[in-house]
């Protein structure tokens, strides 16, 4: 883990296996949200263990449908980012674009869910202070709500130099750096979603 | 130097170190009044000795990041500054505010001053770091927005790098975080709570953004390390800081009747400010192994990697030990804070400014690097200054621990008065390394004076002999 790995990463030609996907540096990012997270829920599960009954009663009134819908999204925006990163390296520029701005969609389909399910809990007066349940609730999914942003801008930067042609078969590990944080963010998803919405 | 302009830098520069110089003073002062409490009494009481000497930090530290950005805009904006005459007149109208109000505390009793600056007309004074007069706050805004604009016309009109858009985020986040310091609510609750967003968010955030830029800069300078490889690391750095530091200022919400999800917020993402000081560490260090050229400047590179470890230890680790809710129930407003102040300040923001002084002075006074004696006594006062401030954190944590036991945690407590004696020997100690640190100060700023031989370095030699 130094300066020059970071430097041998970017310079390495695509054909040589690396350790890591996309730019060295995005992992350190990755792994201090991860830690972020994982600190987050490990918060989420000590308490909940002091207050099942509670937890479990307040679970009910989440929309896990609406959770449901937000999961296949996500995932379905990461197989898009896959896609797209399968199309660059046959050099199909195209399709390549077609798929991120389809990831981006997804990431916007998720967001308005999410938004709806928010204006729904609001408007029952639910906030961060109603119970330790509900503060749970709110500041875990929005702070992922915050990362699912930061996600897209990644990829809509990504997808603009794109257009622009500046990735192709030998060099796009710039779409590599941006599809590794969104399956961050899709992943963060896939265990925060169980987590709060289902396990009981 | 590349261009004309950058020397404005001096003027700032020397303003700061002699301010600093008056800190420190002032810092020995008051740490004798923790023992003899009436000694300067009624001339200097204790309550003004305190804002002198945090007032004073806060306004070298400034002077330090406009001459710092003075120096370092227009070489990576690849021009000469927008207005280097604007410059001058902002430096002597911060000057003659910040003499003027200083002045003002000692001469006067607070409350007069309060009344000769018409504080009723707009009342900002009375809360901790921010006791200046609301005329002066005014000046304090007018020479930011004068500097920010600058500063910002440079930058934008020339080469955009980096570094000098991280450094211009920083000193926006500055200027605009301080208008926090005119909404004084009645409410004494939202009161402190906007309070923080003035000093929490200066310190643990936008000013994290200033040191990483600064330290990159000197950094690049040093080494030779590719500009890629170096904003690489600036990039994951800010963004950590900035995810950590925002919400985490919630460490500071815990017990000031805000709600309780305050408790779990700001012990989450406070527990992960350390990471952008421990990042910056190994970038510093990584930086420096896989350095391409040797400078001759030896002690600005001794103050680059000092300043990373000791804002990973200051700002990091002992934020870290009294950062979460539980543990700060016993610990908040004890030296432990003392202890985590002091060695967060110098870790991370004096010694960054004294690193891009010490690469920059010897460079505006026409040489590559001071003199070899000169930085032998510059980098004696790096040791005496940072070893006694080690010892000053380790003293006035081993007073906090004391305290909390003694004060708070044991099943007979005992009053603040009766537990501050118990404290004594500690206090002693601490004063003893505060001392060694004056000493280490006063070197320092012999360094400046200090002749001797130009350094040359032997692949200097032999290019100059082929």
């Amino acid at each position: 883990m130094n300066a020059a790995i970071i430097n041998e990463n970017t310079e390495s030609s695509p054909d040589e296996p690396r350790l890591l996907p996309g730019d060295f540096a995005i992992w350190f990012f990755i792994f201090a949200e991860l830690l972020v997270f994982g600190i987050a829920f490990l918060s989420y599960a000590v308490v909940r263990v002091q207050n099942v009954e509670m937890f479990n009663q307040y679970q009910l009134t989440l929309n896990r449908e609406l959770g449901a819908a937000n999961t296949l999204l996500l995932i379905t925006a990461s197989y898009f980012v896959v896609r797209a990163i399968h199309a660059i390296r046959l050099d199909d520029v195209k399709s390549c674009i077609k798929w991120l701005y389809a990831s981006l969609g997804c990431g916007a389909g998720f967001l308005l869910l999410k938004s709806l399910e928010y204006y729904d809990k609001f408007s029952e007066g639910i906030t961060l202070s109603t119970n330790t349940f509900y503060m749970f609730y709110l500041s875990l999914t929005m702070f992922h709500f915050l990362h699912v942003i930061l996600g897209m801008i990644i990829l809509f930067a990504v997808a603009i130099k794109a257009q622009r042609g500046g990735y192709s078969a030998r060099d796009h590990i710039g779409i590599e750096t941006g599809a590794s944080y969104w399956h961050m963010v899709d992943l963060v998803w896939i265990i925060l979603f169980p987590l709060v919405y289902i396990i009981r | 130097m590349k261009y004309e302009s950058q020397s404005v830098a001096m003027l700032y520069f020397i303003a700061a170190i002699g301010l600093f110089v008056g800190q420190i003073l002032f810092g020995v002062i008051l740490g004798l009044q923790y023992v003899m409490g009436d000694f300067l009494f009624p001339e200097i009481p204790f309550n003004v000795a305190r804002m002198v000497h945090t007032n004073l930090l806060i306004v070298w530290l400034l002077f330090g990041f406009m001459g710092a950005a003075y120096y370092l805009v227009p070489e990576e904006s690849e021009r000469e500054l927008f207005s280097p005459m604007l410059a001058k007149i902002m430096f002597w109208i911060f000057l003659a505010a910040g003499a003027l109000t200083i002045l003002g505390y000692l001469l006067v009793p607070y409350a007069t001053l309060a009344e000769i600056t018409m504080n009723d007309l707009l009342p900002t004074m009375g809360r901790e770091f921010l006791e200046q007069p609301t005329i002066t706050k005014i000046g304090i805004v007018i020479v930011a927005l004068a500097f920010v604009f600058n500063i910002g016309m440079t930058i934008l009109t020339g080469r955009k790098t980096v570094i000098s858009l991280v450094l211009l985020t920083g000193l926006v986040g500055l200027a605009v975080f301080f208008l926090f310091s005119f909404y004084v609510p009645d409410n004494l609750v939202l009161d402190k709570y906007f309070w923080w967003f003035v000093v929490h968010l200066w310190v643990e955030g936008v000013w994290e953004l200033i040191m990483a830029s600064l330290l990159a800069y000197v950094l690049i300078k040093v080494t030779g390390v590719d500009r890629e490889v170096i904003e690489k690391w600036l990039y994951i750095i800010i963004a950590m800081a900035l995810i950590s530091g925002i919400l985490g200022t919630g460490h500071h919400f815990f017990w000031i009747g805000t709600p309780g999800y305050w408790l779990w917020i700001g012990s989450i993402f406070s527990a992960l400010e350390p990471i952008p000081f421990f990042m910056m560490t190994l970038f510093a260090f990584n930086v420096v192994n896989k350095r391409r050229r040797d400078h001759p400047n030896k002690a600005a590179t001794l103050w680059a990697l000092g300043t990373a470890v000791m804002a990973f230890l200051g700002a990091g680790v002992w934020g870290f030990l009294h950062t979460l809710a539980p543990v700060n129930f016993y610990t908040h407003g004890t030296q432990i804070t003392a202890a985590h102040g002091h060695m967060a300040f110098y870790g991370a923001y004096v010694m960054v400014v004294l690193t891009i002084i010490s690469y920059s002075m010897p460079i505006m006074r026409g040489q590559k690097a001071g003199n070899a004696t000169a930085q032998i006594v510059e980098m004696w006062s790096f040791w005496l200054m940072t070893v006694s401030m080690v010892f000053i954190t380790l003293f006035l944590t081993g007073a906090g621990i004391l305290q909390v036991y003694l004060q708070r945690y044991s099943d007979t407590p005992m009053g603040f008065m009766a537990t501050q004696e118990k404290l004594e020997l500690f206090y002693w100690m601490r004063e003893g390394a505060g001392v060694i640190f004056l000493i280490g100060l006063i070197l320092y700023v012999t360094s400046f004076f200090v002749k001797g031989k130009e350094v040359v370095l032997l692949e200097d030699r032999v290019e100059a002999g082929a």
